[in-house]
């Protein structure tokens, strides 16, 4: 603990503590450098290492997509939302999202009440299959829906027969953006649900409330936060969809084609501009997504530490 | 099952979870593999062999395992950076790691092409008459070296160095992509680090090098591995950020994930489906392994 204290480093150390049993706090060495920090020399070369790969990586193409987005001037900017194929992949996209975005919310609370609360045999491998989603690459997202609701389809042909084509139709761009976002909600909150445990919730349920009861008044308030996260990962993902939509919308112009798949079109077509105008607002809306998680996080980091707090003064003997 | 659980919902959340799993993930992953099936072995092998489509693992595998190792390093000096420094900036710097998770790719794709193109932003920089560039020109030694190398021609462009519509440029967004994975994976661990053996290392006389190399890094690795892993998952999977950077050369810059659209708009299903199954296998196996990565860390941190 003395190395902490003091603000010693180098090799006179050991010497300087043999026959020593304690070491005075107030002590000065010439050297102001903690023993567990590094050099400022590496400190600063680090830092610019940092600096350099966020400004490259990270920083210029988030600048970028603003620049080319006003490189016409703002009037050009707004024209590009007038345009009926660009209100018709707002309108889509936006269908999309309020139609996935609820249904992965209602399925994410209920798996991680359930992969949180009770243990059972087969649980983490029930976490594997929820994550997989994630992992497997958004073309097969689309793949599989054109495989069981295409025209060669297993209930493709039926559906058809009954007007109701779901491929290159706004059913498949619904279905496979909840394929895509499906375990965004269900991951933001098994680890947070994990953590905080059951004790709140037995609690309540000693004293006479039910189920839902318990989810309303105590579970909700305690996960909100982690919730908000999960929900607003989810719509930045739904809104943002691109391998997977893009393999079973056709691409029907001012018909199927949601937003990312409207940039595409916009920038094959050299509308370099227009394609950035729009970008800018899914931008805008990844911004919006990364305030939100910063602040949900801090927030579920606080309700944690209360809870612990709690716990602590209840349970010290 | 004679569990006794104390709070109610067991089987009304299981059974929700179970039925919306399966309908939207598990039946239509299943259709994918039954489809693979119906193509006959003959049929599968002959698809996922033929020479172009060997050509695109090597992208797809390949570049994303270079992108990921990238993001290693990086993600780990970020990570270190962001914990244990402070500096101005350093919270937007934060936040901002996890810009490519949330932006989505056409727009990281257009963004990245836009930078990295001949005649912009950084493109620019790299034209042979540029500061940066000019090391690289044919007067320049180093390029004269490289105007001799086969491997580096496809990089040389008449006025400079070429990242779009090469394999830098596919390198470059699978780094964008996967960073975020990396850091947010080793930055806990780096948190939680006890800070008393980096104190005891320096008290017995050890340089920070050592200290490093020795006390912290141990600790890090299977943090890094895990992040390196999900990295790669991420890259391998990736589409919609490569599809305009790379221009989608065969044999060169044509990912895995474009042949299947490419076979499924000339309607041979039973093609897209076999390259799915390998696309599915690979991403099931990295899955599983990042999984392993973190159990086998669990049980390290059991021990300690």
């Amino acid at each position: 603990m003395a190395c902490r204290l003091g603000t010693i480093a180098g090799k006179e150390l050991p010497e300087a503590m043999a026959g020593v049993t304690s070491f005075p706090t107030t002590a000065r060495v010439e050297r102001p450098v903690r023993a567990t920090a590094e050099s400022p020399v590496i400190r600063a070369v680090l830092i610019s290492v940092v600096f350099v790969f966020f400004t490259l990586f990270l920083l210029l193409p988030l600048f970028v997509v603003f620049k080319e987005a006003f490189s016409q001037g703002v009037a050009a900017f707004l024209a590009v939302f007038r345009d009926d194929a660009t209100a018709s992949a707002v309108r889509l996209t936006l269908l999309t999202a309020v139609i996935a975005v609820p249904l992965n919310t209602i399925f994410g609370i209920a798996a991680a009440w359930n992969l949180t609360r009770f243990h059972f045999p087969g649980r983490s491998f029930l976490i594997t299959l929820i994550d997989l989603p994630l992992w497997v690459s958004p073309v097969i997202g689309g793949l599989i829906y054109v495989l069981v609701f295409g025209a060669n389809g297993w209930f493709g042909a039926w559906f058809i027969d009954h007007d109701l084509p779901i491929i290159f139709n706004t059913p498949a761009i619904v279905l496979v953006t909840m394929f895509v976002t499906f375990p965004f909600v269900a991951r933001g909150l098994i680890p947070l649900m994990q953590a905080q445990g059951t004790k709140e919730e037995e609690a309540a349920l000693s004293l006479g409330a039910n189920g839902w009861q318990i989810f309303w008044r105590v579970t909700l308030p305690k996960i909100k936060w982690g919730l908000i996260y999960g929900v607003i990962l989810c719509n930045a993902r739904a809104m943002g969809e691109f391998g997977a939509v893009s393999v079973v919308s056709g691409h029907i112009r001012g018909k199927t084609n949601t937003m990312p798949l409207h940039i595409e079109v916009l920038y094959n077509d050299y509308q370099y501009s227009a394609a950035f105008a729009v970008a800018s607002v899914l931008c805008i809306l990844a911004l919006l997504t990364l305030i939100i998680k910063t602040y949900a996080e801090w927030r579920a980091e606080q309700q944690l530490a209360e809870a612990a707090r709690h716990t602590d003064l209840s349970h010290k003997p | 099952m004679k569990h006794r659980f104390t709070l109610p919902g067991f089987g009304l959340t299981l059974g929700y979870t179970l039925v919306y799993l399966a309908l939207v993930v598990l039946v239509p992953l299943s259709a994918l593999i039954l489809k693979t099936e119906s193509g006959g072995w003959a049929h599968f092998w002959q698809t996922v062999s033929s020479p172009r489509v060997l050509a695109s693992y090597r992208v797809s595998f390949g570049i994303s395992l270079i992108a990921a190792l990238v993001n290693g390093g990086f993600g780990l000096i970020a990570a270190w950076v962001l914990v244990r420094y402070r500096f101005p900036g350093r919270r937007i710097l934060d936040a901002i790691v996890d810009l490519p998770f949330a932006l989505p790719t056409a727009v990281a794709g257009i963004a990245l092409t836009t930078l990295y193109s001949p005649n912009e932003w950084i493109g620019r920089l790299l034209a042979y008459d540029q500061p940066l560039g000019m090391w690289l020109s044919p007067h320049s030694p180093i390029g004269a070296w490289l105007a001799t190398q086969h491997w580096a021609k496809e990089y040389l462009g008449p006025m400079g160095l070429r990242i779009d519509f090469t394999q830098l440029g596919v390198l470059i967004a699978l780094t964008f992509i996967g960073f975020p994975f990396v850091v947010r994976t080793i930055q806990p661990v780096i948190q939680d680090l006890a800070l008393d053996v980096e104190e005891a290392a320096a008290c017995l006389g050890a340089t920070r090098f050592q200290t490093f190399r020795r006390v912290i890094l141990p600790g890090l690795l299977p943090a890094i591995f895990t992040g390196v892993t999900l990295a790669y998952g991420r890259a391998v999977a990736e589409y919609g950020s490569i599809v305009f950077i790379s221009g989608n050369l065969p044999f060169k810059t044509e990912i895995t994930p474009l042949l299947i659209i490419s076979k499924l708009e000339n309607y041979d299903y039973t093609g897209a489906a076999a390259l799915g199954f390998i696309m599915l296998l690979a991403s099931f196996v990295i899955l599983l392994v990042s999984n392993g990565l973190q159990a086998w860390d669990n049980r390290r941190k059991g021990v300690a």
